[in-house]
């Protein structure tokens, strides 16, 4: 008796341990049920997500975390960020110590299939580039055979050094070092000829850890694509489709011309396309199974794409990077969104 | 017990539950019932999660084209090699750090930690001061530190201080080796056949000296045997010696050998920490020996080399291999640290691998694995050491 006592407790405990496995699945309700999102994000790259003295996180991979806590919450607030190294940061993901990782990371098929992660959009259009010393002379990166190059290692950027190496006969002498901080110094104390990262990067490491902004030009060549966007678990469905809705909406609101200070006033539009995306016209909220001010809420949060831009990496802010590939498709750019509809 | 007498005809019946011996089984079965159950539970929690995610498993990577560059590397290796070869250099990036750290932080220990003991009063508080400071600053701050100053304060390559055909700046130090000729394998081999040959002398001189008492000038001999074999080659082969001589093309030198700041900062940081321990424990291994025993050792006329040889080292060696058979394991683990500096070792290249193919547990198991197979080589071969100096006591 006393066995089959232990064997029915035993299997009892197996059964809710594999039940909360299959449980774990509706990522969703396990995050609206805690009330905040883990959002992972960089240790601290100017533009893209960096804290300042005060601890306030800012910058565009930040601001897409604030929308989507808007979304789902009403509060823009409600999100916690946890900052993560390079190497660090699949891990962080495919642990479940984050929800989401929206870190400045570059969309690869590897990495959505093999890794295990599923990107739920681009958010950013980024290319890598070289930034040298302008005393060396240096005018394209085709002239910089036998250089020394500082890179960051585990990501894309060194694979594609080491590619664009190959492809065009040039040999570089690789200097690896994970931490931004140490990289960046090597580089300034003259350790590494050159420094290779996503051309936003570069601009931004120029802009704010420079001696001398000026003493440093980037190179010409952008070797490589490097579409940047927020990527969660595989089997995350209902949440991915939050995060990707959340942030076409920045963008349709964008094209519509919806910004932060107008939402209220746009609520009033006779456009059905903005009546829908207000949720004046009810439906799109019940489809991702929030409430239908979602695309409001993220809009007050954090503005439009546009005014994201403009405030983290554009003419608001030091790094003064043109739109370029990330204006909007009837302007120039690619950035485009499926009708929000 | 096959030695108990059956004198007790009927042992006493004792309830299995208060039998020792059954308790015992009872306890090892459960025991080792649940470290085996974790163990499987550990094992199948972690397969059927990285199952349910699609992540990719096993160890199939190590054949597939790595894609990224080293900087330093001590066999061929290109992007285009694999994640095993990728691997490979970076053990033998650890060995050579860890070998290298070994040898220099024993002899800058010793020096110092005699030195502690020294009646000069300058010295010894010197070296107090080194071990007191040293030991008391952590050894990543150390490496920081010591790779900030090559950094940043060594010059530029264009203007790189030169001592002969030695090349200093931020790229590293540069200097001329011999270019390869066919001769030098054969020099190879008659070194080594010079130290086999040095080890049967030795072992003919210490026979002879305990059959007839008479000494033989071994270490002339050896000295003789392993320099003089490839000497002989060298002359014979008619002075095969190109130098390679490095040279400034573009933005760095070409040809000779570097030493990168990383593996130097590294290396320098590594023997410097660990110097300071192994001088505290020369200090206490000479302590111990008792200074009755150098005393009689004298007087029973024998040379201050041979006493030490003889007397003085075998016991206090006994006090001083065992904890630097840790220090040795410290530097090896320590190595490691080289990840912040930029020094391409096996974590570093493990980590990154892991990061390009996203499979951690199979690169942390890899890490893991390297690490006990060099603490465990090194443990063995310095237990050996241990059992073969130490004191036989009769």
């Amino acid at each position: 008796m006393l066995s089959k006592t232990i064997i029915a407790a035993a299997a009892a405990t197996l059964t809710a341990f594999v039940a909360g496995q299959a449980m774990a699945g509706a990522k969703l309700d396990a995050i609206k049920a805690r009330g905040e999102i883990l959002c992972g994000v960089s240790t601290g790259l100017a533009g893209f997500s960096i804290a300042d003295s005060q601890g306030k996180w800012t910058g565009i991979d930040v601001d897409v975390c604030r929308a989507v806590a808007a979304a789902l919450f009403g509060d823009g607030n409600k999100v916690k960020f946890v900052p993560l190294s390079a190497q660090q940061r699949f891990t962080a993901l495919q642990s479940g110590e984050v929800d989401v990782l929206s870190r400045n990371t570059t969309y690869t098929q590897q990495r959505d299939t093999a890794l295990g992660l599923n990107f739920t959009g681009v958010t950013y259009y980024d290319g890598q580039g070289f930034m040298v010393a302008k005393k060396t002379n240096v005018k394209s990166a085709k002239e910089l055979g036998g250089a020394t190059v500082c890179v960051q290692p585990g990501t894309t950027t060194e694979l594609n050094l080491a590619d664009w190496g190959r492809a065009n006969k040039v040999a570089f002498k690789p200097v690896v070092i994970e931490k931004l901080e140490e990289i960046e110094q090597a580089f300034f104390s003259g350790r590494c000829d050159a420094y290779t990262t996503d051309a936003s990067g570069l601009a931004a490491t120029r802009a704010s850890k420079a001696p001398k902004p000026d003493d440093y030009m980037l190179l010409p060549e952008i070797i490589s694509k490097e579409p940047l966007g927020p990527a969660v678990q595989h089997g995350d469905d209902q949440w991915a489709d939050l995060i990707r809705w959340t942030f076409n909406a920045l963008v349709e609101a964008e094209e519509y011309g919806i910004t932060a200070a107008k939402v209220e006033e746009m609520k009033k539009s006779d456009n059905p396309g903005i009546k829908r995306l207000l949720g004046v016209t009810p439906g799109l909220g019940k489809n991702l199974g929030v409430s239908e001010e979602w695309a409001a809420n993220a809009i007050k949060a954090v503005g439009n794409y546009g005014e994201m831009y403009e405030r983290n990496v554009g003419k608001g802010s030091p790094l003064k990077l043109d739109r370029g590939l990330n204006a909007l498709w009837n302007a120039g750019g690619i950035m485009y969104s499926p009708p929000v509809r | 017990m096959a030695g108990r007498q059956p004198q007790a005809s009927v042992p006493p019946r004792v309830a299995p539950w208060r039998d020792p011996v059954i308790r015992g089984y009872v306890f090892q079965i459960v025991v080792f019932g649940a470290v085996v159950a974790l163990a499987w539970w550990l094992v199948t929690n972690t397969l059927q999660n990285m199952e349910r995610q699609k992540i990719a498993s096993g160890f199939g990577f190590i054949t597939q084209e790595s894609g990224f560059d080293i900087g330093d590397t001590l066999i061929p290796y290109s992007p285009a090699s694999t994640y095993g070869e990728a691997i490979w250099v970076g053990i033998l990036n650890t060995l050579r750090v860890a070998l290298l750290g070994i040898v220099f932080s024993t002899v800058l220990g010793t020096v110092i930690g005699i030195g502690r003991l020294s009646t000069n009063w300058l010295l010894a508080k010197i070296c107090g001061w080194y071990v007191e400071i040293i030991r008391n600053i952590p050894l990543l701050l150390q490496l920081f530190i010591w790779y900030k100053l090559i950094t940043l304060y060594s010059p530029g390559p264009r203007e790189a201080a030169t001592i002969g055909n030695v090349f200093i700046s931020n790229r590293g130090v540069q200097f001329p080796v011999p270019k390869a000729d066919p001769a030098h394998m054969w020099m190879g081999i008659a070194l080594l056949l010079g130290i086999a040959a040095s080890f049967v002398l030795a072992r003919w001189a210490k026979a002879r000296q305990h059959a007839t008492g008479q000494q033989f000038p071994t270490g002339w001999a050896t000295l003789g045997l392993i320099l003089g074999l490839p000497l002989i080659v060298f002359i014979g082969a008619g002075f095969p010696l190109v130098w390679d001589v490095p040279e400034l093309k573009g933005f760095n030198f070409q040809g000779g050998v570097v030493l990168l700041p990383e593996f130097f900062a590294l290396l320098l940081g590594l023997t410097i920490y660990t110097a300071a321990f192994i001088a505290e424990i020369v200090r206490a291994g000479i302590l111990a020996v008792n200074r009755g025993q150098s005393e009689a050792a004298a007087a029973l006329g024998l040379r201050p080399g041979t006493s030490m040889r003889l007397v003085i080292l075998p016991q206090a060696l006994r006090v001083i291999i065992p904890p630097m058979t840790s220090q040795y394991l410290n530097i090896t683990k320590n190595s490691s640290l080289a990840i912040a500096i930029g020094y391409p070792d096996v974590v570093a290249i493990l980590n990154t691998t892991m990061n390009q193919t996203g499979q951690a547990i199979e690169g942390t198991a890899l890490i893991m694995a390297c690490y006990l197979t060099v603490s465990l080589s090194i443990s063995f071969f310095m237990n050996w050491y241990n059992k073969k100096i130490s004191l036989v006591e009769r």
